[in-house]
């Protein structure tokens, strides 16, 4: 494929000592070099997959790297997101991040946005930038990047993750199929986990961010085989990979129809999830959901009451600490009945939502008492009473801070 | 017998099964088969009798969409993919 930039860069003495190992392989040589020095790619997202990015295509001399992210760097980050370290703690992403990739590369220019990706902003910030890397933590994102870089007609580098598993293609729809012509329609809203709730291996997002890399880089450069109209699927437990063939769909929703005429929707309602990863949950302000302290549940438990405390947390979780005399079914249990309950495939009675009572009081936790919050929500849709719901506030982790310090934390 | 890969959203639904080796001589003969033996995965794949369209099935490197649907003939050893729709990323 011809190079996505016909744009060339010199090159100082010193840049051609840095990237020696570069250019001494023709396949990037001089030329290529000054391709991607002359280059821009936007980083959609600075955490799992968008620390390798950032770190390796500031390294490769990428000379503008924009990042988008509004989050800031939490102590749960660390496992996965290596360009932040544990003195970014509290920091923005961005910020955090535009300082190693300065760091490691201080001729490169690094744009930072703070803010999140919308409909309203997306053509504004993808608009100066060659190439678009899809590094962020959810459907409605994903869809609104794929939606903007066909309308703006850039290229697409694609990876997500999920536990073991790694996805990578490039959409580019001038060349091949966009993301909607794999995916029309996004799955309905909690029938796939996000990584918050369903955990992934640290290590993941950096086997599938380092080849998000790669392919920017040979997009750049027009080098070897982009993965257009492929999609490589990584299994990390099997050390598979495996390649399929993705085509164009003649009916693509978006990419069949002339670029000019792609509107930005409104990503969260076509998904039905918030654009992040977060596990949260809305509900009319008009009832709010009950809470308990830790406090109170244990002054409550010493008192001797007959307490229906439900852990919605996943058995690896159990494993680390539980409170006494809970009733344990995972949240993903919980939504997948709830699921088929809505869709009439099943009575209530017949899943394993028989086990939560509707006619007493019901005191939900998890680890921080968001996930806690959400099922609460999903068993308030299936008719259970909202005010005998109790969401524990700050879950077991309150409870080991406030209760029992012997406890862990995790 | 062919098999079918599973992808790890729907493992929950195949007792943590990664790979479901099934009966049938058509695409739709072994999905229906692999329903047969795990019920509660029947509501992920299917809407009534159509494929969710987000379900994205894989016979070897293609499509089953671009070869014969559920209709497309299967080999004794050929390996059915079911290919999820995942969206993480950052995380947190």
């Amino acid at each position: 494929m011809q190079p996505i930039v016909d744009r060339l860069e010199d090159l100082t003495h010193e840049e051609i000592r840095r990237y020696s190992r570069h250019l001494i392989m023709p396949e990037i040589g001089m030329e290529g070099q000054r391709r991607l020095k002359a280059s821009s790619v936007l980083l959609v997202g600075t955490g799992g997959l968008g620390s390798p990015l950032a770190l390796y295509l500031a390294a490769a001399g990428v000379g503008r790297i924009g990042l988008v992210d509004y989050d800031v760097v939490d102590d749960t980050n660390l496992h996965r997101q290596i360009i932040h370290g544990h003195s970014s703690i509290g920091m923005l992403k961005v910020e955090s991040a535009r300082r190693r990739m300065l760091d490691i590369n201080p001729d490169i220019q690094v744009d930072v946005y703070n803010e999140p990706l919308t409909s309203d902003n997306a053509l504004r910030i993808l608009e100066p930038y060659d190439v678009i890397i899809d590094g962020t933590d959810n459907f409605p994102t994903r869809y609104l990047v794929n939606d903007a870089c066909v309308r703006l007609g850039k290229p697409n580098v694609y990876g997500s993750i999920l536990r073991f598993e790694g996805q990578l293609s490039v959409f580019y729809a001038k060349e091949g199929p966009c993301y909607r012509c794999m995916f029309p329609e996004p799955p309905p809203p909690g029938l796939v986990p996000s990584c918050a709730e369903a955990g992934v291996l640290g290590v993941l997002p950096g086997t599938i961010g380092t080849m998000q890399a790669t392919e920017g880089i040979k997009l750049i450069t027009g080098i070897g085989e982009p993965m257009i109209g492929r999609m490589l699927l990584y299994d990390a437990l099997e050390m598979s990979f495996t390649t399929i063939r993705i085509r164009k769909n003649p009916n693509c929703p978006v990419c069949s129809i002339p670029a000019e005429e792609v509107e930005l929707i409104d990503y969260e309602q076509f998904c039905g999830v918030p654009a992040h990863d977060r596990v949260e949950t809305r509900y009319p302000d008009d009832l709010p959901i009950p809470t308990i302290s830790v406090e109170q549940l244990k002054q409550r438990m010493d008192a001797g009451e007959d307490l229906f405390v439900l852990d919605v947390r996943n058995p690896e979780e159990w494993e680390i600490a539980v409170l006494p005399n809970t009733v344990k079914i995972p949240k993903s249990q919980i939504d997948m009945a709830a699921f088929q309950v809505a869709s009439g495939a099943q009575a209530r009675e017949q899943t394993i939502l028989a086990q939560i009572p509707t006619d007493r009081e019901v005191i939900v936790h998890c680890r921080s008492g968001v996930r806690s919050e959400n099922v609460i929500e999903t068993l308030r849709e299936l008719g259970y009473d909202p005010t005998r719901l109790i969401n524990l506030e700050g879950g077991i982790l309150d409870w080991a801070r406030r209760i029992d310090r012997t406890m862990p934390v995790y | 017998m062919p098999s079918i890969k599973i992808p790890t959203p729907l493992r929950p639904y195949t007792g943590n099964q990664a790979e479901v080796e099934v009966n049938g001589s058509n695409v739709g003969e072994a999905l229906n088969d692999l329903v047969s033996r795990y019920p509660d995965i029947k509501q992920h794949l299917y809407n009534g009798d159509q494929l969710r369209n987000f379900v994205n099935i894989f016979l070897g490197e293609d499509d089953i969409r671009f070869l014969d649907g559920l209709d497309t003939a299967l080999e004794e050893n050929d390996s059915l993919r079911i290919i999820p729709s995942i969206a993480g990323g950052v995380g947190r």
